[in-house]
């Protein structure tokens, strides 16, 4: 178990065995399934996930509206915004591919929605903040010992809003709001229209618009989730899943003992843990060449490195 | 009683809500007392009043320069302790007290308030408005493990505790602005929204998914940039989360 892949307890190839959710979801439907099951069980009462739109519209008061975001509502922005029920959770699954500030609702979380037990879906940076926040509670009160079950999935980089415009319309000439799903993955990144028009832009024409925060990340599965999970591994459809804490051992136990999920070896499926561990390596090491380019960015002067 | 370490609380120009976030442990304040910890000195909680020879000092509130007795008082503190930290963010940052101008009764010419490291050296901050029980509770186990505990807890503690003395090493002053020059504008914000969540005026909203400060609701506490995971973020440390919260939960049953 190499380092890049942090500490796990088990890693699995996996999917939903609600199909009627899988249509919605992203990949195998695991974060979906996971929160419903867990709400089902009352071990989380509520999550935050990045919801759409159209949510934040039927429900102003359980989401975070951005200042850029407020009056005429863009399609595909993340909302972060706090889920009660499996129809709620299914109207937020699938990847914005942007910025979804989804810890800026933790601790509101359990103070006016009152929850106890909060689930919490995100990136490994916010996987870090979240475990930050749990071990160093500086601006978060009686929150760490809430978060029941946080869920993280795998990232390369993310983008800021306009990127994904951008992409979307001008080198894609699709309308944001005709795609129904966005994806990267084989080398590209795929445009999928609610007509069925696909469309592939190669990542070298992604690279720039990235959110350059993104460069000195060095996570890329999500060590810090309870259970961390993406795409890359498994083949279409289905999901990669690392069960890495006590909390996520748990969890996945009892929902694979329900039913949940439909389970293959990963050491059986292809591409498997080699691609991502190849991956897990390119994205640390790049951007730990950035942080040391920073270093000396300047003449005698260098850019801050948050790492201590 | 041997094992204990002494500690002492001195209380200066703060509200008290530190006071009272540090009584929120409840239970885990009694363990606290019961096996780790000799409370020598505190004005709410302990009979003795008066500044002691301690390990571990904590100080409350900013320092009013107008006030000599307050001035005696931190210097006191300083002399007499192993380890001074700044409890919340009016001793480290001097926070809301910033904004005095004077004129209260019965004091109108204490107008003039310093957090603590202007005055002396700060070995460790927690900062926040109030500051959390837990990160308290935290730094209090972490503290005995330091000068009490075995080879290995002592390296723990001080991982732990080395991010928190770092902060006290940076400066006496934050702002939202501390997000801005030294995360923002440094190319390193993500956009996680800690710093939302911890602010406790709500002071920052988003902006395309990134922070933007209300910089006339800022008090200057520091919990944004001292939460956020891209100001400082300790692999060795974070990584390890759930064997730390266990041992600091064990400790405390
Ligand atoms: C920016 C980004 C980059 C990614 N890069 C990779 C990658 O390189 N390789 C890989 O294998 N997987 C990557 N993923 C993960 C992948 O796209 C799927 O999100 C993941 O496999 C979960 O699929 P699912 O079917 O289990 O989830 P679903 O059941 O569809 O649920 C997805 C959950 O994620 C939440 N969510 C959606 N967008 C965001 C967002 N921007 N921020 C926080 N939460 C969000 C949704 O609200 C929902 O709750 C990335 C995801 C994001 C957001
Ligand atoms: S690449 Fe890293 S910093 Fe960027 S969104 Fe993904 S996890 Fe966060
Ligand atoms: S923005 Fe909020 S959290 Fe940050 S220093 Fe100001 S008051 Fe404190
Ligand atoms: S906590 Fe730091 S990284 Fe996260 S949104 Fe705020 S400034 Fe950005």
């Amino acid at each position: 178990m190499g380092a890049e892949l942090g500490n796990y307890k088990s890693c699995i190839s996996a999917r939903s065995t609600d199909k009627e959710l899988l249509k919605r979801a992203q990949d195998g439907g695991i974060v979906t399934s996971l929160f419903a099951f867990a709400l089902d069980e009352g071990i989380i009462d509520g999550a935050i996930v990045a919801a759409t739109k159209e949510f934040a519209a039927k429900n102003p008061s359980k989401v975070m509206m951005d200042n850029s975001n407020m009056d005429f509502p863009e399609p595909w922005r993340p909302i972060p915004a706090i889920v009660n029920t499996k129809a709620e959770l299914i109207a937020a699954a699938g990847t914005k591919y942007n910025i979804s500030p989804n810890v800026s609702l933790i601790k509101e979380a359990t103070r006016s929605f009152g929850l106890d037990k909060v689930g919490i879906v995100g990136t490994p940076c916010q996987m870090q903040a979240i475990r930050k926040l749990q071990l160093y509670p500086v601006g978060a009160r009686d929150v760490g010992a809430s978060i029941a079950l946080a869920v993280g999935i795998f990232c390369m980089e993310n983008f800021p809003y306009q990127s994904i415009l951008q992409l979307v319309e001008d080198h894609a000439a699709m309308k944001m709001e005709s795609v129904r799903k966005m994806e990267i993955g084989k080398g590209k990144f795929w445009v999928y229209g609610k007509r069925g028009q696909v469309v592939q832009l190669p990542l070298k024409v992604t690279h720039k618009y990235e959110q350059p925060g993104c460069h000195v990340c060095l996570d890329y599965v999500a060590n810090l989730g309870d259970i961390s999970t993406g795409s890359v591994g498994s083949p279409d459809g289905w999901s990669t899943v690392f069960v890495r804490s006590k909390i996520g051992d748990s969890v996945w136990a009892k929902a694979m003992a329900a039913g949940c999920f439909e389970t293959q070896p990963i050491e059986k499926v292809k591409p498997g843990l080699e691609l991502v561990t190849k991956l897990a390596n390119e994205k640390i090491s790049k951007n730990k060449k950035t942080l040391e380019a920073r270093a000396t960015f300047g003449v005698g002067k260098g850019l801050r490195n948050p790492y201590i | 009683m041997a094992d204990k370490i002494t500690v002492g609380y001195t209380h200066l120009s703060g509200c008290t809500g530190c006071t009272v976030a540090l009584a929120d442990n409840y239970a885990g304040l009694l363990t606290l007392l019961d096996r780790y910890v000799d409370l020598k000195y505190m004005p709410t909680l302990a009979d003795a009043r008066h500044i002691q020879q301690v390990d571990v000092s904590f100080v409350e509130g900013s320092v009013c320069i107008n006030d000599k007795l307050a001035v005696e008082e931190i210097k006191e503190t300083r002399e007499k302790s192993a380890i001074v930290v700044a409890l919340g963010g009016c001793a480290c940052y001097g926070n809301i007290t910033r904004f005095s101008r004077g004129g209260q009764q019965n004091q109108p010419a204490h107008e003039a308030y310093l957090p603590i490291g202007d005055l002396i050296k700060v070995d460790v901050y927690i900062p926040g408005c109030a500051p959390t029980p837990q990160l308290i509770r935290n730094v209090a186990v972490m503290a005995y493990l330091l000068l009490k505990g075995t080879k290995e807890q002592k390296e723990l503690a001080t991982a732990y505790l080395k991010p928190l003395m770092m902060a006290a090493d940076k400066g006496t002053t934050a702002c939202f602005c501390d997000l801005m020059t030294n995360v923002i504008n440094q190319g390193l914000c993500m956009g996680c929204g800690s710093c939302a969540s911890a602010c406790p005026v709500n002071a920052i909203t988003h902006e395309y998914g990134k922070p933007q400060g209300e910089r006339d609701l800022c008090i200057k506490c520091g919990a944004c940039y001292n939460q956020c995971p891209r100001s400082w973020f300790s692999f060795d440390v974070v990584s390890n989360y759930e064997a730390i919260n266990e041992a600091i939960m064990a400790a405390l049953q």
